[in-house]
């Protein structure tokens, strides 16, 4: 006998900024990551997240977009200082062919991050406006973030794809509770570490492992999700969450990641996976005396 | 050593706080669960007791009281402050909701017997067919039981027909043994429901109170044949603690207690959770809290 025994992570859920396994105790293997066991989440999980969320949306909101954007930026800060070990539970994970592609993916994701950290307190240039009135007024319309929103990432990229869907909604102030690539997941759960150690408050991001067909009726039925960004998956499925959706009269939005378009920053660049999860709000001030 | 009459047999803390706790896992589902919420919804007198309130405020409430959702079931009552009585028995009229008014100054009790009664007498006479009393905590903790049970004795004398809360205000008693002791006064001296607290002061209602209350009012059934209530009130603001409370009435009282006849829920923002869960056991789909009326 000689060397030291593995000490290998337990890789849990991420909620209300502390990392619980599922309530259920159930675990299953993901696809990509044979021999790796994840929680499987259930629906009293993803309700556990949306309390954490409720409670952690109105701090999240009333945060300067100025102060979102430099916790982005941390969090950025923190990707980057976990390139190497978010490289290896990528390739750990099985959705890359090998470290060098993990790495680029690891590396875009930074960027990504460091984007909308600087997107964050222009938000309201690029979404709101002023209007003419006819009249002694200013109209201004600015934006306000929705609430809780539902997120689901690709199959692939795992790490890329979900913070190219998360990062869109936390940057206007929601929060976000996002289900992992069901396939590898293993990066997506590392996320939430990341999440803690970069200022992100409790609650405000959560991170579900588990079974896509299972928990996407779920967010999209739950009252207290105001919105679903869906990374697109089975036709049918996804139309059948938007029906669900609707009688809680959710805003669901529909994309499509490329898994090989990571390489093309404008790809997960998108002002319009922002744009649905923001409310307007118009104001009329009337002009001084001119 | 015997004080006053009033002696009581030592509580063992250690074994009450771990029966609570144990009483506390049980899992409660589907259709139990349901008619357990059901029955906490008829079981809640349904509070404001705010220095900001207002007959509107009482009005909405009243309205939730009559109809909390739907085909939920109506509250046992609702409790207010002796000036906003009749604005509730205006709005409770001809339903069966009660009309409970905390009395005697509260929920400090401090004022001189007379214009505690006088409290009372004028509740009563605005129609409040429940009173809510304070006991005198101060005279309590010095010793002076008799005085506290000629005071539980004269504000019974002072409702008439109307039913006796006596609110012990458990967490400004300090031990078990003066939970229990208290209980055994206002029981001797008329009360009708045995309530923990105020609201006003931390803790409130715990469990573990609550069991040693309800053990109290069985004991005394046992050796009087007088049937006493309890009402656990402040701090239970969700539905599975309410339900936790149910099993500790059913496990020590047995199941003719689970009426609004012997036990009450103090409580505002609780009714909120029960109608969430109870709705999410209708539709299946969690609810959102923003459906439901604060007020």
């Amino acid at each position: 006998m000689s060397g030291r025994i593995d000490v290998s992570k337990t890789y849990k859920l991420y909620v209300g900024g502390a990392f619980p396994r599922s309530e259920s105790g159930r675990t299953y293997t993901p696809a990509g990551a044979p021999g790796v066991n994840v929680c499987r989440a259930s629906r009293k999980d993803l309700r556990d997240a949306v309390v954490a969320a409720r409670g952690a949306f109105g701090g999240w909101a009333r945060r300067d977009a100025y102060n979102r954007g430099q916790i982005l930026y941390r969090l950025a800060e923190m990707l980057e200082t976990r390139k190497a070990a978010l490289a290896a539970e990528l390739v750990a994970g099985g959705s890359v062919a090998d470290h060098a592609e993990a790495l680029r993916e690891v590396e875009a994701t930074v960027d990504l991050c460091v984007w909308h950290a600087g997107l964050a307190d222009k938000l309201n240039p690029l979404l709101g406006s002023q209007t003419d009135a006819s009249g002694p007024f200013f109209v201004f319309s600015t934006v306000e973030p929705t609430g809780v929103i539902g997120v689901v990432a690709p199959e692939r990229p795992a790490l890329l794809g979900l913070c190219a869907l998360l990062l869109p909604v936390l940057v206007s102030g929601n929060v976000a509770i996002a289900l992992c690539s069901e396939s590898s997941p293993l990066a997506g759960l590392a996320l939430g570490e990341v999440c803690a150690s970069s200022d992100v408050p409790a609650g405000v991001v959560a991170l579900l492992s588990g079974h896509r067909a299972e928990l996407l009726a779920e967010l999209a039925k739950h009252r207290a999700i105001d919105g679903l960004l869906l990374a697109a998956g089975d036709a049918a499925a996804d139309a059948e969450a938007a029906r669900l959706a609707a009688d809680s009269v959710k805003r669901v939005r529909r994309c499509t990641l490329s898994a090989a378009g990571y390489a093309e920053p404008a790809a997960v660049r998108r002002l319009d996976w922002v744009e649905p999860f923001v409310e307007v709000k118009t104001l009329w001030h009337p002009v001084s005396a001119r | 050593m015997s004080r006053s009459g009033f002696d009581v047999p030592p509580v063992d803390a250690v074994a009450l706080e771990t029966r609570a706790a144990e009483l506390a896992t049980r899992s409660i589902k589907r259709d139990a669960k349901r008619r357990g919420l059901e029955l906490v919804i008829a079981m809640t007198d349904l509070t404001t007791l705010e220095g900001q309130d207002t007959p509107g405020k009482v009005r909405a409430m009243c309205r939730k009281a009559r109809q909390p959702f739907a085909a939920a079931p109506p509250v046992a009552a609702v409790c207010v402050y002796p000036d906003l009585v009749a604005e509730a028995v205006g709005a409770l009229r001809g339903t069966r909701v009660a009309v409970a008014a905390v009395a005697t100054h509260f929920p400090s009790g401090r004022a001189p017997r007379a214009l505690r009664l006088a409290d009372v007498r004028h509740a009563v006479g605005e129609g409040a067919t429940e009173i809510d009393m304070v006991i005198d905590r101060g005279a309590f903790l010095a010793g002076r039981d008799g005085e506290v049970f000629d005071d539980i004795r004269a504000v019974k004398e002072a409702c008439g027909a109307a039913h006796l809360k006596v609110i012990l205000e458990t967490g400004e008693l300090r031990t078990y043994d003066n939970v229990r002791r208290a209980c055994r006064i206002a029981m001797l001296a008329g009360a009708d429901f045995v309530k923990t607290s105020t609201g006003k002061v931390a803790p409130a209602a715990t469990r573990p109170v609550v069991l040693l209350m309800l053990e109290a009012v069985r004991d005394f059934y046992l050796e009087t044949g007088r049937r006493v209530g309890v009402k656990a009130a402040g701090g239970i603001r969700e539905a599975k603690d309410a339900l936790r409370y149910l099993v500790l009435v059913n496990e020590t009282c047995g199941d003719g207690w689970l009426t609004p006849d012997a036990f009450r829920f103090g409580a505002s923002s609780l009714l909120d959770d029960v109608l969430m869960q109870w709705r999410r056991l209708a539709t299946g789909t969690y609810q959102r809290p923003e459906d439901f009326s604060r007020d």
